[in-house]
């Protein structure tokens, strides 16, 4: 007997017969088979890329991506000018060192310019991922209090970190205009670069979100590989710096593409449209193997976090 | 009626004791697999593991209030846990009918930097609620919280008191198909607890299934028509509610005894007089330290004489937390006859009805020679002393006021 009532006092056996005879009988109003009904058991794979559960929970990710955004502007003095800040100084420090080594002559458009559109998108290509790979640890309470897709945990911080890019483009617009480019149309296709740029910070973000839930070290280890990203992606200098047999080389990383492709939008330069698709592809690797990794590890989360 | 939950051969083992020293960073993990490349790499044989919930079996018709009681460590928590989908069984299925809302924490997902607005919404939707129904409950989720001047500032200014209110706003209103509740009405004020409690009943008498977690067998008692006992991980009984919690109390009981709380205290010497312990001998299946307002209340304490004293007093404060006594008793004015000691261990009972209100109180105990006048020990005793309600004067609301006085009220119609 599944139902294990020491005494008869409470359930009459008319109604308790009657319980059973629906269980066992039509299915149709037995409320366990139901469209709200929920099975829970001890792993099931199926789901492997959850994405329609996380649609399904968008308001909740608006929302923490919304906590998140609100706590950084308010906790920060600076707020704003700090996520400036950041591009603007690194800027300055590299064009002062290019321009001593005379290297940026053969650039279509001012070194300071091209420094600090690398920068801009470079930062939050940073931010996003620092983030995201920090942020199940940092949300543990809610993991261990409450049920909810976990994606969306990552998912929102880096949302969170697209508001610090609108900023940054909006500096650089300003900046385009004091070295006196206009922008052209093509900026209108920016969401071009963003997207796969979200999707590529999104995937080494979330899973190295999951892989820090039980490896904390990973913390320590992560901003060391950002860095080495940093010097083998062209932020700060250009392909065409590079000699020419080692550009078939860097267009593995998804990254030359993008940020190769994301000044041809703003400087009306030719467009690479091979550079861009093997980003794309790489990208679009990366963030599902991050994914299904996600789910594979995301059972564990409360119990090990 | 409908079956609404149904738990098969529900288990959780958890993996207890330290991880092998080994395979606790990335580090070691990177370095094993590249030192021992084809080795396959199996969890450490040696760690402990725990059963917190073997083979359960039960299942819930919708529209019942079942409460889940049991000890430390019974796995009550877990099991809240899986059925909440926090954790994921180790063996069997759990089948849920209908749209779950849990609520294992006050005010989970709350940030202090946000204000009460912010709080509001974001919580709302953490647990589960969409924007549209937040919006429309969001007048009375404030009145509830009784905080309308302050939702707009960050919940960091709040006080313990206001933060929660504002917490349990949020979630009284939360209205899935299954709720399940852990002992989130164990926080707060007597009054916040009284006014959960009204609110849980609302939500009983709505005819959605609710699974509620306590310790307090009164709290269960008051909402739940039938119960679950848990014990060591294993469903020891599960019915009505009476004989269930009179079940689970005998088992309580037998323990109980063994909770007086001793006083840390250092080497007893030669001269001094000192309390070291104190109980209630007939505190309730909640605590051990928990009384009934206004019913028989049979304080003992434990003390150590280590020398000769002919005359001895004692007092009794029973203050609030401002250290305001409320009630004061004293030996001397209850009986005149000396009390003398010797060496020895001896036990002073105090037996009295304290017309309380329900809440914490801090109880002191104070020993003094009654010839001289000369203090001998004073203990601020721990823990605090719980009181609460007697059952059947739980109303949805804590009343203002410091003394619970039985009351009567008769309204007829003035015939003149």
């Amino acid at each position: 007997m599944l139902t294990k009532y020491s005494t008869g006092e409470l359930i009459n056996p008319a109604e308790s017969n009657q319980a059973h005879s629906q269980e066992s009988g039509n299915g149709e109003n037995d409320l366990l088979t139901g469209k709200d009904s929920i099975v829970i058991e001890s792993s099931n794979f199926i789901s492997s890329v959850d994405l329609i559960s996380l649609w399904k929970c968008r308001e909740l990710l608006y929302f923490l991506a919304l906590r998140d955004v609100k706590i950084r502007y308010k906790q920060t003095l600076l707020g704003i000018a700090w996520v400036l800040l950041q591009p603007i100084v690194t800027t300055t420090i590299f064009t002062t060192i290019f321009l001593r080594l005379g290297t940026s002559q053969d650039l279509t458009v001012p070194y300071p310019l091209f420094a600090f559109s690398g920068f801009t998108l470079w930062t939050f290509i940073n931010s996003a991922i620092t983030n995201c790979s920090g942020s199940l640890v940092n949300h543990s309470n809610l993991i261990t209090k409450v049920y909810f897709p976990r994606l969306i945990i990552p998912f929102s911080a880096a949302l969170a970190t697209l508001l610090d890019l609108v900023f940054g483009l909006t500096s650089l617009v300003i900046a385009m205009l004091i070295y006196g480019i206009v922008p052209g149309w093509r900026m209108l296709l920016l969401p071009l670069i963003i997207v796969p740029t979200l999707l590529l910070a999104l995937g080494i973000g979330i899973f190295t979100a999951a892989l820090n839930v039980k490896y904390r070290d990973v913390k320590y280890i992560l901003p060391f590989f950002i860095q080495i990203f940093f010097f083998i992606s062209p932020v700060f200098y250009s392909l065409s710096m590079l000699p020419e047999e080692s550009v078939a080389l860097w267009q593995f990383n998804p990254l030359t593409g993008i940020l190769e492709n994301f000044r041809a939008l703003l400087f009306g330069l030719p467009f690479d449209f091979y550079s861009f698709g093997v980003s794309v592809t790489v990208s679009l690797l990366i963030f599902f193997a991050a994914i299904y990794t996600f789910h594979r590890l995301e059972d564990d989360f409360a119990d090990v976090i | 009626m409908q079956t609404v939950i149904k738990v098969e051969n529900l288990s959780k083992k958890f993996r207890i004791g330290k991880l092998r020293g080994d395979e606790g960073t990335l580090r070691d993990l990177v370095g094993n697999v590249i030192k021992f490349p084809f080795r396959k790499r199996v969890k450490n044989p040696e760690a402990e593991t725990l059963w917190a919930l073997k083979d359960i079996n039960f299942e819930v018709y919708q529209g019942d209030t079942l409460g889940i009681v049991g000890g430390n460590g019974a796995g009550k928590s877990t099991l809240l846990k899986i059925l909440s989908r926090i954790i994921k069984p180790t063996t069997g299925r759990a089948r849920l009918g209908g749209r779950v809302g849990s609520l294992l924490e006050v005010g989970t997902g709350f940030h202090q930097d946000l204000t009460g607005r912010e709080n509001v919404f974001l919580n709302g939707a953490v647990l589960g609620m969409q924007r549209r129904e937040i919006e429309k409950k969001f007048d009375e989720i404030v009145a509830f919280a009784e905080i309308e001047k302050f939702m707009d500032t960050p919940v960091k200014f709040y006080s313990t008191g206001m933060y929660l209110r504002l917490a349990f706003a949020v979630a009284a209103h939360l209205e899935p198909d299954i709720l399940i509740v852990d002992e989130v009405l164990a926080v707060g004020d007597a009054a916040f607890q009284a006014k959960c409690l009204g609110k849980m009943g609302e939500a009983v008498g709505s005819g959605r299934t609710i699974l509620f977690v306590s310790h307090s067998s009164m709290m269960v008692e008051k909402l739940c028509q039938t119960a679950l006992y848990l014990k060591n991980g294993k469903l020891e009984n599960y019915g009505a509610t009476k004989p269930i919690l009179a079940q689970y109390e005998a088992d309580y009981e037998l323990n109980s005894a063994a909770e007086a709380v001793s006083r840390n205290l250092p080497e007893i010497e030669d001269g001094e007089v000192r309390f070291i312990e104190w109980s209630i001998s007939n505190s309730t299946a909640y605590q051990a330290h928990t009384i009934v307002s206004r019913q028989k209340a049979e304080f003992e304490f434990q003390l150590v004489c280590r020398r000769q004293i002919a005359n001895l007093r004692f007092n009794f404060a029973i203050q609030d937390h401002d250290g305001r006594p409320l009630i004061v008793a004293s030996s001397v004015s209850a009986n005149k006859a000396a009390a003398a000691v010797g060496e020895g261990t001896y036990r002073l009972r105090w037996t009295c009805y304290l017309p309380l209100q329900a809440g914490f109180y801090r109880l002191v105990a104070e020993v003094a020679s009654a010839d001289d006048d000369t203090l001998l020990d004073t203990w601020r005793c721990q823990p605090e002393l719980e009181i609460l309600l007697s059952p059947d004067e739980l109303i949805g609301e804590q009343l203002q006021g410091l003394i619970n006085i039985p009351v009567k009220f008769d309204l007829a119609r003035d015939v003149r």
